[in-house]
């Protein structure tokens, strides 16, 4: 029982990132159509920004972060924005899945190129202690993952429900033709959606690299979780993709102890295709009203 | 167009004459733009003209190099051993066209995605069968009527000739009603429903067909390389497949093969940008995308568009001009 | 067929979605070579009859037959070879393919099978017989354009061709004179007579603008919520108080 406790609760704390990646995948989704190829890439980048910062300039780890959280921003956010996905929205949704794919092959080579092919150790924001619970031993790590991750979610939500702002960008999200004859700023709407998304990716960088170690092809299995993550909670929807990145973190470590460590990986995908073929929407989801 | 039929010429001289200037390595390069040049093809179908997104083309070349192997090794002829190989991919991929009747676009993309990922799994955790992640070593190269193709020369003109019997049959298939109706399953499925199109027949059609060239790929790599591992066929190479068909021209007959050269074939002349030959190809993807979607060929089409003249006077004023 | 079988055939169709009855107890016939008109306000059921009658939306109670055949729950496909052709009410055209690659899909699948239109020649043996539509419908000249270079009468045009081009037995048209201006108005008007007069097919048509259902159709049927108020020649319908009263008096 206390080993069950212990899978379920650090399944629930690296599900909380995935979780994170999965959200910033659904704002991009609601608010400009974009399937992001490269979120899994968005995830890895960031820690690479703060190694940069560490050990090639030398400034403490804490300032690094900053460091890393602005170049999200600017790169992941703003340049993302206005360079590749705006000048792509009149070609459909097919050329920007190309681009995002290239974008995402961009980035991982550069990493591999310009720092290092090897997986490199990366800073815990906590010590490596461990805590007992209902029995179970966690790592303060983990503890401060989901504490970390969720809130995020959190101030997120308080900020698209309880400001102007916020609401302006559901408005956006929901239907940016109505949005507009109601005075919103559709542009700088889309615009802060991307800046989250960044966001929420550099603190999903930083929290996982320590557990991942961070590499140049960490994106791939990181982008294919929040996909899924994404599609099983709900597309249209963050709440979903917050149930789905906790779902597939619990499920993936319950896969890895008790069906076989071979085909761990399948089952989160074996659950997508079924989601996908019985319940498009997903779990939370609402249909899509979108004619295809 | 007679002037086409002399590029055409051309091309196929060229194609043979390449390799005769090329060391073993040069024939490889172009060996295997062939064989991606076929699973590129495959996946223009499906994608290109029929518009369904598929992101599994890579493993249908796994299925298809696996089963060549294993059936090659075990002293069938790779001729059976391809047809074996194509009709797996076919039936698979008549399997993963049935979602594509429930669900467009980006969750068809997410299916196939998970499908690759979980044949290449399969590949890799099942070891009784498929070597796992060790692969299969020592896959022999067929004869033909005593013709060996155990040189790499005679293997390059193995692959050319069914290349080209490939490319032929494949201008077949779009030129004719079934090429037709793929395209209106792309521009506008519902319509064709309405003008007597069975549209479920002709999506599955459309997987199928796409999957089973990406079958026949696999066949001809197999024996290329003599040795197969699942990395070989993993997402990432789907993603490849997927760029060489965009950045060539999707829907276009010459745009894979175009496509398929630049990842393959290129890479070799600019091996002076050594490790940033990925780079300048993904930014070059990112930049056409931007500028072109309809890629490469489409590019060109709307350069030669813009010196050609103008049509001067335009058809529909001589007699429609009042509708 | 004989000639006692009407070409379409409506009976008792109900339909109601969530407690409003769209549409309630309509019955009619279509006879062979009938143009018959389809009116009535908005959100009178004209375009849920339409789409019951073919086989869009299942009607809650009520059966269509199409030349004696009952088709409940057919495919868009099926229908089609059963000799039901269409047009919709936004212009359906296929863009990236020629005028003669449109026209000649509009008919190749009622010819041959799956496998002589893979085997068989390209155009499925249609090239003569579309390039006869196309000019039948003036579009000889843009026989190699792109559909999608056309103006917006010519698609308009050429799309209603499509539906022509099976020599289907009933052709439903869906809004034809929809955003078409005067003069190409007149044409397609005159086109669509000629063509009737020609091959004796059998229109249903949905229309707003009343001066084009009066002057094309043989016979009118008026909508009003969801039931049949009016029925007869174009001239009498156009007398018709009750007609008056739906459209004046909502």
């Amino acid at each position: 029982m206390s080993e069950f406790v212990q899978i379920v609760l650090s399944g629930l704390a690296t599900g909380s990132i995935y979780a994170l990646a999965a959200i910033g995948f659904t704002l991009l989704w609601q608010a400009s159509q974009t399937i992001n190829f490269a979120q899994g890439e968005f995830v890895m980048l960031p820690a690479f920004f703060v190694l940069v910062g560490m050990h090639v300039i030398g400034l403490p780890m804490l300032v690094s972060i900053a460091l890393a959280l602005v170049l999200s921003l600017l790169v992941l956010g703003l340049a993302f924005k206005k360079l590749v996905i705006e000048p792509m929205l009149p070609h459909g949704t097919l050329p920007i899945v190309m681009a995002t794919i290239a974008l995402g092959l961009l980035m991982k080579e550069a990493v591999k190129e310009f720092y290092s092919a090897e997986a490199q150790p990366f800073p815990a924001l906590v010590p490596g202690d461990t805590i007992r619970l209902f029995g179970a031993t966690i790592s303060a790590q983990d503890l401060a993952n989901l504490a970390i991750s969720m809130l995020a979610v959190l101030a997120l939500q308080l900020f698209l429900n309880g400001t102007r702002t916020g609401r302006s960008m559901q408005a956006t999200a929901q239907n940016p033709a109505v949005a507009e004859i109601l005075g919103v700023n559709i542009k700088r709407m889309v615009l802060y959606t991307f800046l989250i998304n960044a966001a929420l990716a550099a603190i999903a960088s930083i929290l996982i690299s320590p557990i991942y170690l961070a590499k140049f092809s960490n994106g791939e299995s990181l982008g294919l979780v929040a996909f899924i993550a994404a599609i099983v909670g709900g597309f249209n929807q963050i709440r979903g993709a917050l149930v789905g990145g906790l779902l597939i973190g619990v499920i993936d470590n319950l896969a890895a102890t008790y069906v076989s460590a071979q085909y761990r990986a399948a089952v989160p995908l074996i659950l997508l295709i079924i989601i996908i073929l019985v319940r498009p929407q997903g779990i939370l989801g609402k249909a899509e009203g979108r004619a295809v | 167009m007679p002037y086409r039929m002399i590029l055409i010429l051309l091309g196929i001289v060229a194609l043979v004459l390449a390799p005769l200037s090329q060391g073993n390595y040069g024939i490889y390069v172009l060996c295997s733009w062939l064989i991606f040049s076929i699973a590129a093809m495959g996946l223009n179908l499906t994608l290109g003209y029929a518009g369904q997104v598929s992101l599994a083309q890579a493993a249908f070349m796994g299925i298809g190099a696996y089963t060549t192997a294993l059936m090659t090794m075990a002293g069938v002829h790779w001729s059976f051993a391809a047809a074996a190989s194509m009709g797996l991919c076919f039936l698979v991929g008549l399997g993963l066209g049935y979602p594509a009747l429930r669900v467009q676009h980006h969750l068809l993309a997410f299916v196939t995605l998970a499908f690759n990922t979980l044949v290449f799994l399969v590949l890799r955790n099942e070891e009784w069968l498929t070597g796992g992640s060790f692969g299969i070593v020592g896959i022999p190269r067929p004869s033909f009527f005593g013709i060996e193709t155990t040189k790499q020369l005679s293997f390059y003109y193995f692959t050319l000739v069914v290349f080209l019997i490939v490319a032929v049959l494949f201008y077949g298939v779009v030129r004719s009603p079934w090429g037709r109706a793929f395209k209106a399953l792309r521009e506008n499925p519902i319509r064709a429903n309405s003008l007597g199109v069975d549209i479920r027949r002709m999506t599955l059609l459309a997987f199928a067909i796409g999957s089973a060239l990406g079958g026949l790929a696999g066949a001809l790599a197999a024996p290329l390389v003599q040795f197969i591992d699942p990395p070989a066929f993993a997402l990432v190479h789907s993603l490849k497949l997927l760029l060489m068909v965009m950045v060539g021209g999707a829907g276009y007959f010459f745009g894979p093969m175009l496509g398929a050269a630049l990842v393959t074939v290129l890479p070799e002349f600019l091996r002076f940008t050594e490790g940033y030959y990925l780079m300048i190809y993904a930014t070059t993807v990112l930049v056409l995308m931007v500028v072109c979607p309809t890629g490469l060929i489409g590019l060109g089409k709307r350069m030669v568009a813009r010196f050609r003249p103008q049509r001067v006077e335009r058809g529909d004023l001589k007699q429609g001009a009042q509708l | 067929m004989n000639a006692a079988t009407p070409v379409l055939s409506v009976r008792n169709i109900c339909k109601s979605f969530g407690g409003i009855h769209a549409v309630r107890d309509v019955s009619f016939d279509v006879g062979a070579g009938e143009i018959l008109g389809l009116i009535g306000p908005n959100g009178s059921g004209k375009s849920t009859l339409f789409n019951c009658i073919l086989g869009q939306l299942r009607p809650d109670s009520g059966q269509v037959s199409v030349n004696g055949k009952q088709v409940a729950g057919m495919r868009a496909c099926d229908l089609n070879k059963l000799g039901v052709g269409r047009t919709f009410q936004m212009l359906q055209v296929f863009p990236q393919m020629t005028v003669l690659d449109n026209i000649i899909l509009a008919g190749q699948e009622h010819h041959g099978n799956m496998l002589t239109r893979l085997f068989g020649p390209p155009d499925a043996g249609l090239t003569e017989e579309a390039e006869r539509l196309i000019e039948f419908f003036r579009l000889g000249h843009l026989r190699d354009e792109l559909a999608g270079s056309l103006s917006y009468g010519q698609q308009k045009l050429l799309d209603a061709a499509m539906a022509f081009m099976a020599g289907p037995s009933l052709v439903l048209l869906d809004e034809p004179a929809g955003g078409v201006n005067l003069t190409m108005l007149a044409s397609l008007k005159e086109r669509l007579k000629a063509f009737n007069a020609e091959r004796g097919t059998t229109f249903v048509v949905i229309e707003h603008n009343m001066e084009f259902v009066m002057s094309l159709c043989t016979r009118v049927l008026v909508l009003a919520d969801g039931a049949i108020i009016a029925e007869g020649k174009p001239e009498e319908i156009r007398r018709n108080s009750q007609v008056i009263e739906a459209y004046l008096g909502g």
